[in-house]
């Protein structure tokens, strides 16, 4: 409405240094709030990312086999008991693996055979996880492009990638033969390919690609494997997604989120306090606003009596009140999203690694914008109720009696 | 000649609750007819400004029946009584009373805009009719600390006749006024009342200005003592 919105602008610019105060404590408050949520999203955004750059969004293995005793007795409980487990294989993959990439939200799959093995080295013995791969597929789950530090990324028959540790350790470089023992007499030399850093010295010790087939026959298992990795769509589902497929494969499938439960659960409570922090600076703001609108009705009284006098209805009295809450709201967050933005931005680029990279890109996304402005916004008009009701309800005699 | 306005044994008291009760109105009646020109007068304290609220929809008797256009009010809620002010009524307050946010042309529409809550062409155009016709159309931009006492009550007549209302209630509108300045406010009104025909309720306390009126009401203690139909 016209009315609503001419006479709310102008009494907010009449009121200068009131609209000056409670603009500025909006867009401190805002400021704040996107500030810690750009970090926070940034650093969250980046540990997952750094935690899934070397693992599968979900892992599918063999049930586990039990034991069950024999049941005579309609009564008698089943008595389960897990067998102690050995390296089990999948058979059948290829089946499984169809299955798995014909449940919704399972983007790609990856086969692996994987196990235990030593790398020998003119009388070094080093125990490595042997992990054969179709690199391709691997690839498709765990991008190995920018780990790799020597070599190039390929696994042609008889060669292997190796971490930077294992290299170091063994005083290894690419294009040197490598020979592995993985038990009960099955051993063969490699020639190294390609030296990669997958970003932990565990894994760059132990990790060893070898194309499938080799690894197959080199662990005694040729035509199974071990596991399949799988990436599926939405990050965040990938438990309901890994029981959806635990379902239909009638294998074990464990999601990233349970295999990194204690990091899931630092991640939601680090969330949840910067969402505390969020709403108690939106309370602040929203007390901010109510005080300031509550003083101005009663400076506005008289003006708020002439327009009652001259027949103005009292629910757009309430509007026009309404409105300048909402209205600082939105201006306050458009502020305070640049003072905020700015902030993060300086912050990230202080904390820059000495190469001068960030330690971490902060989340400056469309999203947080426009979801702060709401926010704001809704807050604003919230906190303008009471001032609101207050002004439409003002006596207009009583309002009008003194000049 | 049709009524503008009647009031009927029309009782106003205060307080109740913890506060005693206070009759400030004992029983008034009269009514106005169309085109009247007419002074409210009486001692400070006896019931003027309280009488014309009422009959400016702006509180509501305790007894009686007040009646705007032949139709009673009393069965009317707020937003009706409201509107019904909008189109029907003017005020002109003691202080001016113009708001100081928006321009002199801007506080002449303002009872339009109000009511209708959007602003046309046509609404700017009477705005400025009627300042041209108390001599302000040179002012029409000017905010109102930019304009003279006597200025800003002329702005605030003719924003009284907006709406083009039947009745104008206006409460010591020469009070803060020099002497000459509020002769010529007061011959201000009668010449509008005279062209256009529109009722003038003027509450005041100077004798000599209500002697130039066509009619004087006179309330003591809450109770009309004289109703004086005057010869021009
Ligand atoms: N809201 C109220 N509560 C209690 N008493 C009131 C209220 N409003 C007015 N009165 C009383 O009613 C009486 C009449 O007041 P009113 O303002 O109508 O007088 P007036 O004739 O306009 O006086 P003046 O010439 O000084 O303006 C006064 O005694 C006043 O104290
Ligand atoms: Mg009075």
């Amino acid at each position: 409405m016209q009315f609503i919105w001419t006479v709310a602008w102008r009494l907010l610019r009449e009121g200068r240094f009131q609209s000056v105060l409670i603009l500025s404590g909006v867009t401190l408050g805002v400021a704040v709030v996107v500030y810690i949520t750009a970090i926070v999203n940034g650093l969250q955004a980046n540990l997952i990312n750094k935690t899934l750059s070397t693992q599968a969004h979900i892992v599918l293995r063999p049930a586990d086999e039990d034991n069950r005793a024999v049941v005579n007795q309609a009564w008698v409980l089943s008595d389960v008991q897990k067998r102690t487990q050995r390296e089990r294989t999948l058979r059948d993959w290829t089946a499984s693996r169809d299955l798995a990439l014909a449940t919704p939200e399972v983007k790609h799959s990856a086969a692996l055979a994987s196990g235990p093995a030593f790398a020998v080295k003119g009388g070094v013995r080093k125990s490595v996880s042997l992990m054969g791969v179709e690199l391709d597929d691997y690839q498709r789950i765990v991008p190995l492009q920018e780990k790799l530090r020597a070599g190039r990324l390929a696994l042609p028959n008889g060669s292997v990638m190796i971490g930077v540790e294992l290299a170091e350790d063994l005083g290894l470089k690419v294009g040197d033969r490598l020979r592995f023992d993985a038990g009960g007499d099955r051993e063969e030399s490699f020639t190294i390919s390609g030296i990669l850093d997958f970003g932990l010295k565990d894994l760059n010790r132990r990790w060893v690609l070898l194309p499938l087939r080799a690894a197959q026959s080199l662990l005694g298992h040729p035509l199974e494997i071990t596991e399949l990795y799988l990436t599926v769509d939405d990050l965040f589902h990938a438990d309901q997604t890994a029981l959806r497929v635990a379902a239909r494969t009638g294998l074990k499938a464990e999601s990233w989120i349970e295999s990194n439960a204690q990091l899931m659960t630092a991640l939601r409570s680090q969330r949840a306090s910067s969402t505390m922090i969020r709403v108690f600076v939106m309370i602040a703001v929203a007390f901010g606003i109510a005080s300031v609108l509550v003083v101005s009705v009663v400076q506005r009284q008289r003006e708020i009596g002439i327009l009652r006098a001259m027949g103005t209805p009292s629910s757009r009295i309430m509007w026009i009140f309404l409105l300048q809450g909402g209205m600082v709201g939105l201006v306050g967050s458009a502020a305070g999203s640049l003072l905020g933005a700015a902030i993060a931005s300086g912050f990230s680029r202080l904390a820059a690694q000495p190469d001068g990279t960030p330690l971490f890109p902060v989340d400056l996304s469309p999203e947080l914008f426009i979801s702060t402005a709401l926010t704001a916004t809704l807050v604003g008009v919230l906190s303008a109720l009471a001032p609101a009701r207050r002004a439409a309800r003002l006596d207009p005699v009583e309002a009008i009696r003194y000049g | 000649m049709a009524n503008v306005l009647e009031l009927q044994a029309i009782r106003k008291q205060y307080g109740g609750g913890n506060a005693p009760i206070v009759e400030v109105l004992h029983g008034i009646d009269f009514s106005l007819q169309e085109g009247e020109f007419v002074a409210l007068t009486g001692p400070s304290g006896s019931g003027k400004s309280t009488l014309l609220n009422l009959m400016g929809l702006l509180e509501r008797p305790s007894q009686g029946e007040l009646l705007i256009a032949e139709q009673a009010t009393s069965p009317l809620d707020d937003n009706q009584r409201t509107a019904l002010r909008n189109r029907y009524l003017g005020f002109v307050f003691q202080f001016h009373h113009l708001l100081p946010a928006f321009s002199a042309m801007e506080n002449v529409l303002m009872p339009m805009f109000a009511g209708q809550g959007k602003r046309t062409r046509a609404m700017e155009e009477r705005a400025l009719f009627l300042l041209e016709r108390v001599g302000l159309a040179a002012h029409a931009h000017k905010k109102p600390v930019q304009l003279s006492g006597g200025q800003q009550q002329r702005v605030a007549i003719v924003r009284a006749l907006a709406n083009q209302p039947r009745l104008v209630l206006a409460d010591e509108p020469t009070g803060n006024l020099d002497s000459q300045t509020a002769d010529e406010v007061f011959q201000l009104m009668r010449s509008i009342n005279q062209q256009d025909g529109v009722t003038f309720l003027i509450v005041t306390h100077d004798p000599r200005l209500a002697a130039r009126t066509d009619r004087e009401i006179n309330l003591v203690d809450g109770q009309i003592a004289r109703d004086i139909h005057q010869p021009i």
